[in-house]
């Protein structure tokens, strides 16, 4: 029997609303900037019970900040999670992620294509602190459950891939994490919570570089860091640090005070606490600024994005488009099935004419900005192999599906006619 | 902390602390589907202030084994068979939803058992809605949107959270969704049919609050209200939250709790 439950509000009523209410102190109804790095105590005995999670409060802006919270409160609506913690940049909330799973002598199997910081993370800088990961191809799905191991604590990987756009199968490899008792965490910078919603797929914690499409107008970094709440910790048993008592907090079993919330608690109360990434209030204010219109901006995004996909496939200068939502991308129905509605802006391509041709079409661009960063109202256009991957060898380059001609063009909010024409322009002078 | 409860394994939450006999007692009995996390602040307050907490996870629910008993009176005759394993002569119950009817029938049955009654999100009768049980009775991902968006003050997505942080609706519907396939409907079913001899109310000897949630959508406060004055000497007080109260307003929860323990009779 098919039952029906009450609906939750809308994405586009979530993105306006969820996590606030008027200020209790003076009725605004826009979320005030709380430009505070503490909190009086009203008295001893209150302090004493809000630093040992007697009471919930705010004691502390690197803990936790009400600006803050509105949007940490409006991520865990609009991605259906249990709750999030803002980061500093999305750098951060992958770190946070990592150190709250696992320690030295953790392993975990990452998706090879992969923004190049966090590529640099994994591969550079955690072997030495004893954490190892292993690359994989994003499509092979054997060869994900070859990679996973005894030690592997984490299956990673990013919704769509950047740059090379490829689609992630959340269902599937929520499958095969599962199995070995593992959570997925999956990067949804690029298709944000309006095109599709990770946990839903299956994945167990989500986060995102909210210096792109959350924010949408370029001007904070910041990161956050959803939690499903589903994964069972306990069950598991690969996780001491959330069922195991923890001398940093009084002897606290995580998963005991929270079978939920559990990985959120030692995040915060450790994670926060002690590494101290923590998101600024005047940040969350600026990425919640743009939040608000993120079911206005992405449809449109989508849109543009599919007419300049079109426009390039035809042109003579262009060797090949990449683009989930264009019919002859390898996981163009992988793309419908997860993202009905479109799969976000981000399109690469490869120009005929090789390296001094790429050189030549960025330089020519007026309208497209040449800058290292996505997800911004105004277009954006770089060159990976010589910027955001150039650490990577050419192997590596390949295994992310970065070639030396590939072109990122990140979509804004321009006319698309007006962006066409530029791009028609530099095409033109590229191959002179 | 773990203990032996008629013959069975069982799980209580002690709040961070370790439970002392020699400390007056109070036991926090969670809503249908839910478990001792329910209780998170409440509980990890009083261990801390003067008082020995036992947040029980009833018999199939969070850490405790088994599968539900299927009625009001047999929870009721679980929790006071708890309190012995504890080795305490009372415990003060508070009891929200579910946990309000099975601390209600505690007192009826054991009143040697219970030293004050703090009852949360209370009616009796509590009907539950033939649309919720049926897809509770097929563990419908429905019936936990059920739980989720009606446990809650209307709209409480939209709002600020007394958890920085936190989905309060987020965190219960996961909460409930991870709960043993039957167990929601078996809690459901029993709300539903608890039914008390109307009488035997008015022979309730122990010290009782009955506290309701002003934006309630399961129970609403005029039945808490009417319930409060079938008991003798109950006093009847409102919070500004839904039916999930405790995690909605904790703050205000804890200062009616408060005051009502510190009203109660001289500690045995
Ligand atoms: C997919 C993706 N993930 C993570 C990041 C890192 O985020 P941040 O720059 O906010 O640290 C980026 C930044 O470019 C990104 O594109």
């Amino acid at each position: 029997m098919a039952h029906s439950g009450p609906k939750p509000p809308h994405p586009d009523t979530l993105a306006v609303h969820a996590g606030q209410s008027p200020d209790p102190a003076t009725g605004a109804r826009a979320v005030p900037i709380y430009q505070t790095a503490s909190y009086v105590l009203p008295d001893t005995d209150t302090a004493a019970a809000l630093f040992n999670l007697e009471l919930p409060g705010h004691v502390y802006s690197r803990l936790s900040n009400p600006t803050v919270a509105v949007f940490e409160e409006r991520m865990a609506a609009l991605e259906g999670g249990v709750g999030a913690i803002a980061t500093a940049s999305g750098q951060a909330a992958l770190h946070l992620a990592i150190a709250t799973l696992m320690g030295r002598g953790g392993h975990i199997v990452s998706s090879a294509s992969l923004y190049g910081g966090s590529h640099n993370l994994l591969h550079y800088t955690l072997p030495r602190f004893g954490i190892e990961t292993t690359f994989v191809p994003s499509r092979d799905l054997d060869a994900w459950r070859r990679a996973i191991r005894p030690e592997t604590r984490l299956v990673f990987g990013e919704t769509v891939g950047n740059p090379s756009v490829d689609v992630l199968d959340i269902p599937a490899l929520a499958g095969i994490a599962a199995e070995h008792r593992i959570p997925l965490l999956v990067d949804a910078t690029v298709t944000t919570p309006y095109l599709g919603r990770s946990l839903d797929m299956g994945a167990h914690l989500v986060l995102h570089s909210a210096t792109k499409f959350l924010s949408g107008h370029g001007v904070v970094i910041g990161g956050v860091l959803v939690d499903g709440g589903r994964f069972d910790w306990d069950a598991s048993g690969k996780f001491p640090t959330l069922t195991e008592p923890y001398e940093g907090f009084h002897g606290m079993v995580f998963s005991e005070e929270s079978a939920v919330s559990a990985f959120l608690l030692r995040a915060r109360r450790e994670g926060l606490r002690d590494f101290g990434a923590c998101m600024a209030a005047m940040t969350a204010f600026q990425v919640l600024q743009g939040l608000e219109t993120l079911h206005l901006r992405m449809p449109r995004h989508v849109a543009s994005t599919a007419t300049l996909v079109d426009f390039l496939a035809r042109h003579e200068a262009v060797a090949r488009v990449h683009h989930p939502d264009a019919a002859t991308h390898p996981d163009h129905a992988l793309a419908r099935r997860l993202y009905p509605g479109g799969c976000s802006a981000i399109l690469s391509f490869e120009l005929k004419g090789g390296r001094e041709a790429g050189r030549k079409f960025i330089e020519a661009l007026s309208l497209f900005s040449h800058l290292a960063n996505i997800g911004d109202a105004k277009s954006l256009v770089i060159h990976p192999a010589s910027t955001t991957h150039f650490r990577m060898d050419e192997a590596a380059l390949a295994a992310a599906g970065i070639g030396p001609g590939t072109v990122r063009l990140s979509i804004g909010l321009e006319h698309p006619d007006d962006l066409a024409e530029d791009l028609s322009r530099a095409l033109r002078a590229s191959q002179k | 902390m773990n203990f032996i409860v008629q013959g069975y394994p069982a799980y209580a939450y002690g709040g961070g602390r370790a439970f002392d006999p020699a400390l007056p007692a109070i036991v926090f009995l969670h809503g249908a589907a839910l478990d001792h996390s329910a209780w998170q602040w409440q509980s990890r307050y009083f261990a801390h202030h003067g008082y020995s907490v036992l947040a029980a996870d009833l018999p199939g629910h969070g850490r405790s084994p088994g599968t539900p008993r299927e009625s009001v009176e047999a929870m009721a005759d679980w929790v006071a068979a708890l309190v012995e394993a504890a080795c305490v002569e009372r415990a003060h119950l508070v009891g929200h939803s579910l946990g309000a009817l099975v601390a209600l029938d505690t007192a009826l049955r054991h009143p040697a058992r219970v030293a004050t009654l703090a009852l949360l999100g209370i009616a009796v009768p509590m009907a539950v809605g033939e649309a919720f049980l049926a897809a509770a009775k097929d563990d419908s991902p429905a019936a936990f949107d059920m739980q989720a968006t009606w446990g809650h003050a209307r709209h409480a997505s939209l709002a600020a959270s007394a958890v920085p942080g936190l989905s309060q609706s987020g965190a219960s519907r996961q909460l409930v969704a991870r709960a043993h396939p039957g167990v929601q409907h078996a809690d459901l079913a029993a709300c539903h049919a608890y039914a008390p001899d109307p009488r035997s109310l008015a022979g309730l000897a122990a010290p009782t609050l009955v506290l309701a949630g002003e934006r309630d959508q399961m129970t609403p406060w005029k039945a808490g209200e009417a319930l409060a004055a079938r008991i003798p000497g109950a006093r009847f007080r409102t919070v500004r939250a839904g039916h999930a109260m405790a995690s909605e307003a904790p703050q205000a929860v804890l200062r009616e709790l408060r005051g009502h323990l510190a009203a109660g009779p001289a500690e045995p």
